[in-house]
């Protein structure tokens, strides 16, 4: 997937993740979240996993996440992804 | 000021009075919980005295008890002793903001320590909505008003020193007094004890959310399973929404099967009243008011009974309310494989809580219960071993959640009971299994700074300690 | 069996993981109604990514799609089908073509996915005056028609009428629709009651529907499963008939006898249907604890 424009996904809501992608030279994943300690490690490790399924090698991947499950993040950041991957300005 | 008239023009009257010196110690109720002026006019007073390391022996600490870190960092205070600590201070005190150990003890073990001697009171400064001019006073008139004064009446009966502080000066005598003028040594008028907005949270609601409410739900079945439910029935639970929910439910079933109960205890909140006026339970047996119904209720009824903290649940009394309780419904931030219950500290060991009466009703009554949703945002409630134990797993029967429930194994009784009721009931590691698959497993990092907080169970003996998160 | 359809918005995770513990029988995963047009894509992949890696146990998993004419449709049935959905609610049923047409979808999906053909079955929500005069053709349009389902709100919206507690205004509706599914061979689910905290309301609508002949009822709201399900559990005196026709059944084809009888009275197919149905409506509200032997496959 190639990424051409800035794009959003999910909600501030509970058990949700918010996720922005924004096109870029370097792959930057900056992560938010009430859990990072818990499961820190785990989410980079999946948002890195879909990533590379997605051949996505470039870009940053901003996720406010509030607690949501790997089958949410998973689902957000495609969405992300696919939105990004669109080539609209809006 | 005279045997007949204690009045004291200003609280600095008070306090010089008392003989306060540096290293005492003084207490304070928290009854009027986050609308509450009086710690902090007492230690700002204290402060400007020049009076240094004092022991603040306190039921509680509420939010608004923040300014508390001022008078720790200019050495007014330098110990802490409190049932309950609300995270904005435990979170300075997890960081190492008191150079001291705070001692957590329980509603019930803090009079008990005080009966057995093991903590001192030397200046009780007891705030009251009405006093008269002996110290006759009481929680439940006046514009300030905050119902029963349960957590002070072991400070009246065993500090050294009681100053009450009210903003409601009545005629003496008092005769409605719940504090007698026999244990006070001055009284101190001020222009408010209190915010009465902040006093009391209007009503306090059942929780809306449907998986609290199926949680609710199967609590009430696991309490009918028990075998519990029948005449002379005894109960307890919190002002959480999920906790009176069960409450609701129970006095559904309770309708229906034609259940009169004989007490409802602890803190009482408008659930309760409802089902006392009911009929449902013929007696309220009250330590202290979460809100305006309860007030207004302990204020006009005679069946609604305000209790020490001593009668409540000191295992020091020869006898306590809550040794009679058949049923007491308790929360929990994290349980453990053993049953063991945290209320003290959050998944990070960061200090937001205490024990309250959890550990005490968990002990004395016949089922406790524990309710709880298996997982607040990501975070599994079940873990292999609590960053705090706050009542030992020996004391707690029931954990239910949305998942289903789990019983103590030497419980064996209930268990077969509530699995005849045909209740969803799992081994506590085959819940925590099935919130793993949900959430994964989570990566554990306790606290490993020096030690901010020893945990004292009610019977005085050192249960567990709180270490800093550095 | 399906005494309760709830429908959890698509694109709220807190709400689909609700429906993990929730006693629903079924689930009705909402990609239409409750989803904004501009986040149709994120509920799609939301449901199918949680259908895919969230054990929801017995519960019947359907998701609502988005209708026929939409943009939405086919991409709905490629994301959710290889996911784990076993029924399709098609909203706006008017059709009979639509309905083949989706079929045909639903056949290349099945394959693309390696799932047997005709494993994913349909609901045809009718929410038109044209989709309950045509409800018995609708029914027939394809073998994987298994039931029709009522949407009232939108119905009295077609049809110029108020909706109001007593409902008189969809009688003719309900029972229309009744009628053309038992003609048909398939379940009916009744419309969803709409005040959300009205619990003795919806008790007493799920009564009435219970009465006209529905299966079940679509549900809008977790506070109206219990009632929806108290509704349906039969008294204690159905109970023992049907239990006495489900003995008299198991009697008669231990004897080898085809024709059963009671009380000297031949009990034909649809009591025998029926007998059924209150025993599975009692065991799910917990009236049977194993008391009894289930009764053999028929």
């Amino acid at each position: 997937m190639k990424l051409l424009n800035h794009a959003k996904a999910g909600t501030l809501e509970s058990g949700d993740v918010f996720i922005t992608v924004t096109p870029g030279e370097e792959l930057l994943i900056r992560l938010d979240s009430p859990v990072k300690q818990q499961f820190g490690d785990a989410i980079m490790d999946l948002v890195r996993k879909v990533l590379e399924e997605q051949e996505v090698t470039s870009g940053t991947i901003e996720l406010s996440d509030q607690g949501a499950l790997d089958c949410t993040i998973r689902a957000r950041l495609m969405t992300a992804l696919e939105r990004a991957s669109k080539g609209d300005v809006s | 000021m005279s045997r007949d008239n204690k009045v004291v023009a200003t609280l600095s009257d008070a306090i010089r009075r008392s003989g306060l010196k540096d290293g005492m110690c003084v207490s304070f109720h928290h009854h009027l919980r986050e609308g509450d002026r009086v710690l902090n006019l007492v230690l700002d007073e204290c402060a400007r005295l020049g009076i240094k390391n004092l022991k603040v022996n306190a039921s509680a600490l509420m939010a608004c008890h923040r300014p508390i870190l001022e008078r720790i960092k200019d050495g007014t205070v330098s110990h802490i002793e409190c049932n309950y600590m609300h995270k904005a201070l435990g979170g300075p005190i997890s960081k190492g903001a008191l150079e001291s150990e705070v001692i957590f003890r329980s509603h019930g073990g803090r009079p008990a320590a005080l009966t057995r001697g093991e903590s001192v009171i030397d200046v009780a400064f007891i705030a009251a909505s009405t006093a008269d001019r002996a110290g006759n006073c009481n929680g439940r008139e006046g514009k300030a008003a905050f119902g029963s004064i349960g957590y002070a009446m072991p400070d009246a009966e065993m500090a050294n020193h009681v100053v009450i502080m009210t903003d409601h000066l009545v005629e003496y005598p008092l005769s409605t007094a719940s504090i007698d003028e026999r244990h006070v040594d001055s009284v101190v008028v001020v222009d408010s004890i209190g915010d009465p907005e902040k006093i009391m949270s209007g009503t306090t609601r059942i929780t809306r959310d449907p998986v609290g409410l199926l949680i609710a739900g199967y609590a009430a079945n696991a309490i009918l399973a028990s075998g519990l439910l029948i005449d002379g029935f005894s109960f307890q639970t919190g002002a959480g929404g999920i906790s009176l929910a069960v409450a609701h439910y129970l006095g559904a079933l309770m309708r229906e099967q034609k259940i009169t109960g004989s007490f409802a205890s602890g803190g009482i909140t408008g659930t309760l009243v409802d089902l006392h006026e009911e009929g449902l339970f013929e007696k309220l047996l009250d330590v202290q008011c979460f809100d305006r119904d309860a007030v207004a209720s302990i204020g006009k009824n005679t069946m609604h009974r305000e209790i020490s903290a001593s009668t409540y649940a000191s295992p020091a009394s020869k006898s306590a309310v809550v040794d009679h309780l058949d049923v007491v419904i308790l929360g929990a931030t994290e349980i453990d494989t053993n049953f063991n219950v945290n209320v003290h500290t959050d998944s990070n060991g960061i200090i937001m809580g205490g024990s309250g009466g959890h550990s005490d009703t968990a002990a004395g009554s016949k089922l406790s219960i524990i309710v709880a949703p298996l997982m607040r945002a990501r975070l599994p409630l079940i873990v292999d071993r609590v960053s705090t134990i706050s009542t030992p797993g020996s004391d707690v029967d029931l954990l239910v959640t949305q998942f289903g429930m789990a019983c103590h194994p030497d419980n064996d009784e209930l268990r077969l009971r509530l699995l005849d009721a045909g209740l969803p009931v799992f081994s506590m590691e085959a819940l925590k299994e099935k919130a793993e698959s949900l959430t994964g497993i989570p990566v554990r990092r306790l606290p490993e700074g020096r030690r901010v907080a020893s945990v004292i169970s009610r019977d005085g003996v050192l249960l567990d300690t709180i270490k800093a998160r550095v | 069996m399906k005494r309760s359809l709830l429908f959890i918005p698509g694109n709220r995770p807190n709400m689909i993981q609700n429906g993990l513990v929730l006693p629903a029988d079924a689930l009705i995963f909402d990609l239409e109604d409750s989803v904004l047009e501009e986040e149709k894509d994120a509920a799609r992949t939301l449901v199918a990514s949680a259908l895919s890696s969230l054990d929801f146990g017995s519960k019947a998993l359907v998701v609502r799609m988005n209708d026929m004419s939409s943009p939405h449709a086919l991409k709905d049935i490629q994301a959710v089908v290889q996911a784990g959905c076993e029924s399709i609610l098609l909203p706006k049923t008017e059709h009979a073509h639509d309905i083949s047409e989706l079929d045909r979808w639903l056949d290349t999906v099945e394959q693309e996915a390696g799932i047997p053909t005709g494993s994913t079955s349909l609901i045809l929500l009718i929410e038109t005056a044209l989709g309950v005069e045509k409800a018995y053709e609708l029914a027939k349009a394809s073998k994987r028609v298994k039931a029709l389902a009522l949407g009232a709100e939108d119905l009295a919206a077609n049809l110029g009428c108020e909706r109001t507690g007593e409902g008189t205004e969809i009688l003719y509706s309900r029972t229309r629709l009744v009628i053309a599914a038992r003609a048909a061979g398939v379940e009916v689910f009744d419309t969803p009651f709409t005040d959300a905290y009205d619990e003795g309301g919806c008790f007493l609508d799920t009564v009435f529907a219970k009465k006209l002949g529905f299966d079940g009822k679509l549900c809008i709201s977790p506070h109206h499963l219990a009632p929806i399900h108290k509704a349906f559990t039969p008294s204690q005196e159905a109970l023992e008939n049907a239990l006495e026709v489900q003995q008299a059944m198991q009697e008669a084809q231990r004897e080898g006898r085809g024709a059963v009888a009671l009380r000297g009275r031949m009990i034909d197919m649809p009591v025998l249907k029926q007998a059924k149905r209150v025993i599975q409506w009692a065991k799910a509200s917990g009236m049977l604890k194993g008391e009894v032997d289930d009764e053999s496959g028929q």
